[in-house]
């Protein structure tokens, strides 16, 4: 990739121009219709907000194009919302200010998209608007006269059709002769009484401050620039504040509904004889398909059909290409296992990094899912109809219909769920959401509870029992997670309602580009923001399990398991010869060999169990008792920190039985030696903890209580670095990981201690 | 004069009044929701809120109790 200011460096520097509109306006099919395959994601410290830059050569010019989050107005709620502002003027500390700002508009919204459009004039920089979808505001049979609105407005404006590229080049050169022209256009003057009460507040900050910013502050009650300005100012511009709106009151001009009033009656002024419409408004297909998708029952089916399908294809069709992953990680670690020498290089290589790398990659088959299907539900509009119907029940718990789709996603995978929850535009609720999304019951608790239900629910039960202990497990997560998100938004999350104004835009064909686009960004951005850390916890419970490496007598456990894994081999054809040519073997020299034949296994135990992560196992253990679990359970807990389906393959090593494949613990069995694994797994479970005094007592009650802590604990890296992704700090991951573990801990006690007490009674 | 959340499907008004938190009422009047404009109520969500109402080109979704400050004079339906 060249570097924009060297080739701009040549000729001038780069313009740069800025993407300004609605939502739903086809704002990003244009800025990548102008902007081409160079582009890339910026984060802004302390915000969450994300601007998405392009570069693109036209001519002998070098554009750098940002594109703004669609937004009504410039009127900024929060810090995310002040972003834009700051930049358009020219206070951002990482940008440069725009040499033109692009405003486009919705040819069949006209009114309602200039509102936005007058608010930039505000800002002092050139506009330029783009009328985007003059094709579908012709099958309307609206028309519109271009040259004349440009005139009325001050500004170029150009019509343009995004998605078939019509138009753009007149926008160029439009956006050009206004970056050389540097003409700004004329703000639209507000009652007397409102510039008044401007200048009195120009003339009280001692000409500090834009007449931008004071404009804002007065018209935007609770607003981010308000509060800015009081912490800037003090309390005696709140006062001045206060009596310059009670003013405005008294003159009959309150806000905030002067802003509205005024901009929308200049408009009108503007607009007046230059567009053309049908006197009856035609039906749209908007009108007949909306009568169908909000209906009742139709609409109630079809959203379920719509959720059904996407849920289906996060958590099924996403399974083969998650396989292939996993394939090829198991490939590339034999590879590496041949051409390394055994030692901590090895182990590195083939458990540390690539087995972290596979856990990184075997999230993408479900993120492009995902991110396929929110982008053309976005793109068709049909999202908007989806919080629509769903408001009302996610409003029971402090949430609102936005909220629905990512904690839906989170029954598959909370990692995709959480990336999911940026269709939600309310900081608040967003976070509310992002905290409770681990608790739905995701597929990687899938294998805990199939070898536990397995293990102690199966035998000596009548046939129902497996399933109902399975559906219980999962309406833990679906009860808990409601429930959190209430106490969130009642307590830490605590705030005004916010505004649940939403607008349900015309339906639309979707376009492939947008969507392939949304799907490559989430792709991206998930592996390099949360692929690192997620890597990093891998490595560093590696570590904790590999070190220290070597016996009490200072022996190598590596090395003695090398040798022991040779002797195994031989004892194994031992064993197999004399079973070929039916030559018994004394009872000694049986025994012998099929000792022989375990060492391997037990050394592994002997090495884990004498590891860090063992020893803080064994450390912690009074921690664990009173779950009914004893450090070996633990410590297979502790080591499910990267991901919770790791506990499986810990607890076969520990018991002796040699890694199990967590995937091989599934309700339909592919790999028959894998299964076999498993259900060793599950006898020695049963045999092992029938041989403890404790867990031989009250097995169902442990059993139980190490479901209920999976169900609601964050043993999952991934998780918590795609929370500090989204949330751009450490607080939220440490705090998500707090909570779960704490309420993890106290439902499995109390799950045990129940459980203990009833068994007791009952005996 | 009544409040819109009253207000039946296939129903319209002028609005004559909006009130409620200011936040509320700015972001209904950058929608166009503004005294003088006609609204007409499109249809309720499945199950029975938030309502879905038309003004000008645009189609919003509006908690009832957000439409609840929007005071609306009602309209008799066209005659055809």
């Amino acid at each position: 990739m060249s570097s924009p200011q060297v080739i701009a460096s040549t000729t001038k520097r780069p313009l740069i121009v800025a993407l300004a509109g609605n939502p739903n306006t086809g704002k990003s099919t244009l800025f990548n219709a102008l902007s081409g395959l160079q582009q890339r994601v910026g984060n802004y410290p302390g915000v969450t907000v994300e601007l998405k830059k392009g570069w693109v050569r036209h001519g002998t010019r070098q554009w750098e194009l940002i594109d703004l989050p669609g937004t009504y107005s410039l009127a900024p709620r929060s810090p995310d919302e002040m972003v834009a502002v700051e930049l358009l003027l020219g206070r951002s500390s990482t940008e440069p200010v725009p040499d033109v700002v692009i405003s486009i508009v919705d040819a069949t919204n006209l009114e309602r998209h200039l509102y936005l459009t007058t608010q930039l004039f505000d800002l002092g920089r050139p506009v330029v608007v783009a009328i985007n979808m003059i094709d579908m505001a012709a099958a309307q049979g609206i028309r519109i006269d271009y040259a004349g609105l440009s005139q009325r407005l001050g500004v170029p404006v150009v019509p343009i059709q995004a998605n078939r590229g019509i138009g753009l080049e007149s926008l160029r050169q439009a956006v050009e002769a206004a970056a050389d022209s540097q003409q700004i256009p004329q703000p639209i003057t507000f009652p007397e009484p409102f510039e008044a009460e401007v200048t009195r507040l120009y003339q009280a900050t001692h000409q500090a401050e834009p007449p931008f910013v004071l404009r804002r502050a007065l018209l935007d009650t609770g607003g981010h620039i308000e509060a800015e300005l009081l912490s800037r100012y003090g309390d005696s511009f709140r006062q001045l504040l206060q009596a310059a709106r009670d003013r405005l009151a008294a003159a009959g001009c309150s806000v905030p509904g002067i802003e509205a009033r005024t901009r929308y009656a200049w408009i009108r002024t503007a607009l007046q004889g230059l567009i053309q419409r049908p006197a009856i408004p035609p039906v749209t297909w908007t009108d007949r398909l909306d009568r169908f998708l909000t209906h009742r029952v139709w609409g109630t089916l079809i959203f379920l059909l719509v959720m059904f399908v996407m849920f289906q294809s996060i958590f099924r069709w996403a399974r083969p290409l998650m396989d292939l992953i996993d394939g090829g990680r198991a490939a590339v670690t034999e590879v590496v296992q041949d051409a390394l020498p055994p030692g901590p290089l090895r182990s590195l290589v083939s458990d540390g990094i690539i087995k972290g790398v596979g856990a990184v990659l075997v999230f993408l088959p479900q993120i492009l899912i995902l991110f396929g299907f929110i982008a053309l539900l976005e793109d068709c509009g049909y999202m908007a109809r989806a919080a629509f119907v769903m408001d009302r029940l996610m409003s029971r718990c402090g949430l609102s219909g936005k909220s629905f789709i990512p904690l839906l996603s989170s029954v598959a995978c909370a990692v995709p769920g959480i990336l999911a929850t940026r269709v939600i535009e309310h900081p608040r609720d967003r976070l509310a959401t992002i905290l409770v999304a681990p608790l739905m019951s995701c597929s990687a608790r899938l294998p805990v509870y199939i070898l536990l239900i397995g293990a102690f629910f199966r035998e000596g039960y009548s046939a129902w029992v497996p399933g109902l202990v399975l559906f219980a497990m999962y309406m833990i997560g679906f009860t808990v997670a409601p429930l959190v998100a209430l106490i969130l938004k009642r307590t830490l999350l605590r705030g005004e309602t916010p505004v649940f104004l939403l607008e349900l835009p015309p339906y639309r064909w979707p376009h492939p580009y947008s969507i392939a686009r949304r799907m490559y960004d989430a792709g991206r951005a998930f592996v390099i923001r949360a692929g690192t850390i997620i890597l990093a916890a891998m490595i560093l419970v590696w570590a904790l399990l590999y070190f220290p490496y070597t016996d009490a007598q200072g022996q190598s456990y590596p090395e003695r398991i090398a040798a022991a894994e040779v002797n195994a081999e031989q004892a194994r054809q031992r064993l197999q010869e004399s079973a070929e040519l039916a030559e018994p073997l004394s009872e000694t020299e049986r025994q012998h060999l099929l000792a022989q034949l375990d060492e391997p296994q037990r050394l592994s135990a002997d090495w884990k169990r004498q590891s860090w992560l063992g020893q803080a196992g064994r450390g912690l253990e009074p921690l664990f008792r009173p779950l009914g679990w004893d450090w070996k359970i633990g410590m297979a807990v502790l080591a499910s920190f990267p991901a919770r389906e790791v506990v499986v393959g810990t607890l076969g090593l520990i018991y002796e039985i040699g890694e199990v494949e967590a995937a091989a613990v599934s309700e339909q069995p592919t790999d028959p030696e894998a299964q076999q694994q498993v259900n060793r797994l599950m006898q020695t479970l049963r045999r092992e903890w029938a041989n403890d005094p404790v867990r031989s007592r009250y097995p169902i009650p442990v059993a139980l209580s190490l479901m209920v802590f999976f169900a609601l604990c964050c043993q999952c890296a991934s998780t918590l670095a795609v929370i500090r992704r989204e949330t751009h700090s450490w607080f939220w991951p440490a705090f998500t990981f707090v909570y779960m573990t704490t309420l993890a801990y106290l439902a499995a006690l109390l799950t045990f201690q129940a459980g203990a007490i009833l068994l007791e009674l009952s005996r | 004069m009544r409040p819109l959340n009253t207000f039946q499907v296939g129903q319209r008004g002028v609005i004559r009044r909006v009130d409620g938190p200011p936040a509320l009422v700015q972001r209904l009047g950058e929608f166009g929701v503004l005294e003088g404009e006609t609204i007409e109520v499109l249809g309720f969500a499945p199950l029975g809120d938030p309502m879905e109402v038309r003004v000008g080109a645009s189609r919003l979704s509006l908690r009832k109790a957000e439409a609840a400050g929007v005071l609306v004079e009602p309209q008799l339906p066209p005659v055809s």
